[in-house]
């Protein structure tokens, strides 16, 4: 959007586009620090472990981050816009229990599916209501329905379990599509991909920005900020529903506790990815890669039969380091300059 | 680079010594458990540790997820699955979730049992059950027949009146009374799991039986009240508290002398027959089928039913000897 039309003469000077050449971009950006960092966390996995590099294994190890990616990248534009929503775990709790219960009344598989993308985009619809339409905090309203949505599994399923999904059901969580490619693999290649077009190439994800980086300034624009923060809700716990799909099929069965911590993961993910969590930047292949990152590492870890709290240990680290690295290093360039 | 070449040297020099001990002729059996840190998961650990020196060939790896999940434990699976180990013994989170990546598992050609808290028919070869129902309610009338040489008087704590293991207990409790000639079950109370009215039902049970001369609660919150109950009404030495409870809640009771003694499954017995078990089906010594008999060291031999599951033994007895050794464990 270069302003062409206006006579340079006019204006004084031309307004570029970008600061910086699209090259130098590349290698002052965060993806490639990222990038970087889940190329040793790779090389450094197969040294360090024999079975590493197995194209079984590596397919087995997908699994631990694919479903918590989908989330992440809805939950990425909800962050890039300056909201965040908790209950993307309970709301895999609820789903998965209404898809249990419709099983116990003899829903086959199209149906399942209907209901727990349903049921998800409810939840969603219920968060961006109270958000928007309420005008309320999304952490502290989103901390509710954390509670509200698990607390209706617990109350559904006690300490009982819903089992006997039909068996075709089981090709979400469990299906090849082929050799050692899974459909979830597929899924979440899919999905980053829409969801990059979305927030990097349409006039939706340019609102995404600025509601981010302005809130009032994007209303003032003409931009109906609630209506793209409602949208965000909505996508987010469709994505939740999504989420509570695949899950449920590789379980094989609901539990209230299922998916339980998940949304601590699918933050961390988001923020590792570059998402400025106070929100107005952030990109789909930054979220991308962290994924990756955070399943390799883990995987990495299990092989090695590192204990899970070492692991908990360990995440925590790379994302206070890599949240620090940058500012210590704008720091010192900054020192230098001076 | 340079520091990257020696992060590259470091590693690959730690990868070699990794490779070392899993090129070797061992058996790898994981024992996988609910989670890290739980006091009876470690001592079942100890256990494994102890079947692992006896055996020889035998490597454990004692691993867990952070929190009580599936999903958890089914990246714990998947990881071990990667490594080609030889056996997987779990304590499972959830009897249906796992079943679908221990199948997988199975597949692979790794032994699968679970132990302690067992995994649905068809994701696992058997399972062994710390003891069974005929023997836990065996166990608890013979705590109290143990101290009334002469018979007398006893009474029955339990938790709510639909409590399903309770009741079997009882039932199979009544079946064997006869073999304890002297001991009079006078009453069966119900304490509803609750401290408060477990206690209070304890001191009704010694007021109404003055001659009351032991008190069996198979339920860990009742035994702890009873025993309570006891040393408050200052019957220290007249009535007995016993039946089923845990080291860390009875260690005091049983040094004030209100308990002589009570029984719970032993963790390190548990995590050694695990152990033995899932290395005599890797090494094809047993195969477990309906009426197996599989060995399982100095735990003696696992009678496998029609479901392929088992049960270890007779719940072990803690008292004022060796209840301190558990108290920190469980």
């Amino acid at each position: 959007m270069t302003v062409t039309s206006l006579d340079p003469q006019t204006l004084g000077r031309v307004l570029p586009n970008r600061l910086k050449s699209p090259v130098r971009r590349f290698l002052t950006s965060w993806e490639l620090l990222l990038l970087v960092v889940a190329v040793m966390v790779f090389i450094t996995n197969s040294f360090a472990s024999p079975y590493f590099l197995d194209p079984w294994n590596l397919s087995d190890a997908t699994f631990n981050f694919t479903e918590k990616a989908m989330i992440a990248f809805a939950m990425g534009l909800l962050i890039i816009s300056g909201e965040i929503d908790l209950s993307v775990a309970s709301i895999i709790a609820l789903a998965s229990t209404a898809m249990g219960a419709a099983v116990q009344m003899g829903a086959d598989t199209p149906t399942l599916v209907l209901v727990g993308l349903t049921v998800g985009l409810l939840c969603g619809a219920f968060n961006g209501f109270l958000v928007t339409g309420m005008g309320l905090p999304s952490i502290v309203v989103t901390i509710g329905t954390m509670s509200l949505f698990r607390g209706i599994s617990y109350i559904v399923l006690g300490d009982k379990a819903y089992t006997g999904y039909p068996s075709d059901f089981a090709f979400f969580g469990q299906g090849y599509v082929g050799w050692v490619i899974s459909f979830e693999m597929v899924l979440f290649a899919a999905l980053a991909v829409i969801f990059a077009i979305l927030l990097h190439a349409t006039n939706f994800g340019r609102m995404v920005y600025a509601i981010g980086n302005n809130p009032v300034g994007s209303l003032f624009s003409g931009i109906r900020v609630p209506r793209v923060k409602f949208t965000l809700f909505l996508l987010t716990g469709l994505m939740s529903g999504v989420a509570a799909i695949c899950l449920t099929s590789r379980l094989g069965a609901t539990r209230p506790s299922i998916a339980f911590g998940w949304e601590l993961e699918v933050v961390t993910m988001v923020v590792l990815g570059g998402v400025n969590i106070l929100g107005g930047s952030g990109s789909i292949p930054g979220v991308v890669i962290a994924a990756f990152v955070m399943g390799m590492v883990t995987f990495g870890f299990g092989l090695l039969n590192v204990p899970g709290i070492v692991m908990s240990i360990f995440i925590g680290l790379l994302l206070i380091l890599v949240i620090a690295l940058p500012r210590l290093v704008g720091r010192y360039l900054a020192r230098r300059k001076a | 680079m340079k520091f990257l070449n020696k992060l590259l040297a470091a590693t690959a020099v730690a990868a070699v010594c990794m490779a070392g001990p899993a090129q070797a002729e061992t058996k790898r059996i994981a024992l996988v458990v609910k989670a890290l840190g739980i006091g009876f998961f470690e001592a079942a650990a100890e256990g494994a540790k102890e079947a692992a020196a006896e055996l020889g060939d035998v490597e454990v790896i004692y691993t867990g997820p952070t929190d009580t999940t599936a999903e958890g434990q089914i990246e714990v699976i998947n990881a071990l699955i990667a490594q080609k180990v030889d056996a997987i013994a779990i304590s499972a989170n959830d009897t249906d979730a796992l079943v679908p990546a221990l199948k997988k598992a199975m597949q692979r050609g790794i032994t699968v049992i679970s132990w302690d808290s067992g995994v649905a028919a068809e994701g696992r070869q058997l399972h062994l059950n710390p003891s069974s129902n005929p023997l836990i309610g065996n166990m608890i009338i013979k705590l109290a027949a143990d101290h009334l040489p002469d018979g007398g008087d006893v009474a029955v704590l339990s938790a709510s009146a639909t409590a399903t293991n309770q009741n079997i207990w009882i039932e199979e409790m009544t079946k064997v009374q006869d073999n304890y000639p002297g001991i009079n079950v006078v009453a069966t109370v119900y304490g509803d799991d609750l401290a408060d009215k477990s206690y209070r039902e304890a001191q009704g049970l010694m007021q109404t039986y003055p001659d009351l001369k032991a008190i069996i609660a198979p339920t860990s919150v009742g035994i702890v009240a009873a025993a309570q109950a006891v040393s408050d009404a200052e019957k220290v030495g007249q009535v007995n508290v016993t039946g089923l409870g845990l080291p860390s809640e009875m260690a005091g009771h049983v040094h004030s002398g209100a308990s002589k003694s009570f029984a719970i499954w032993n963790p390190i017995d548990l995590g050694y027959s695990a152990t033995v078990l899932a290395y005599n089906l890797a090494t094809g010594v047993a195969e477990a089928k309906a009426g197996a008999e599989i060995p399982m060291g100095r735990m003696g031999t696992l009678t496998l039913d029609d479901n392929s599951e088992g049960a270890m033994a007779d719940p072990f007895v803690y008292d004022a000897s060796n209840v301190d050794d558990f108290k920190d464990i469980f």
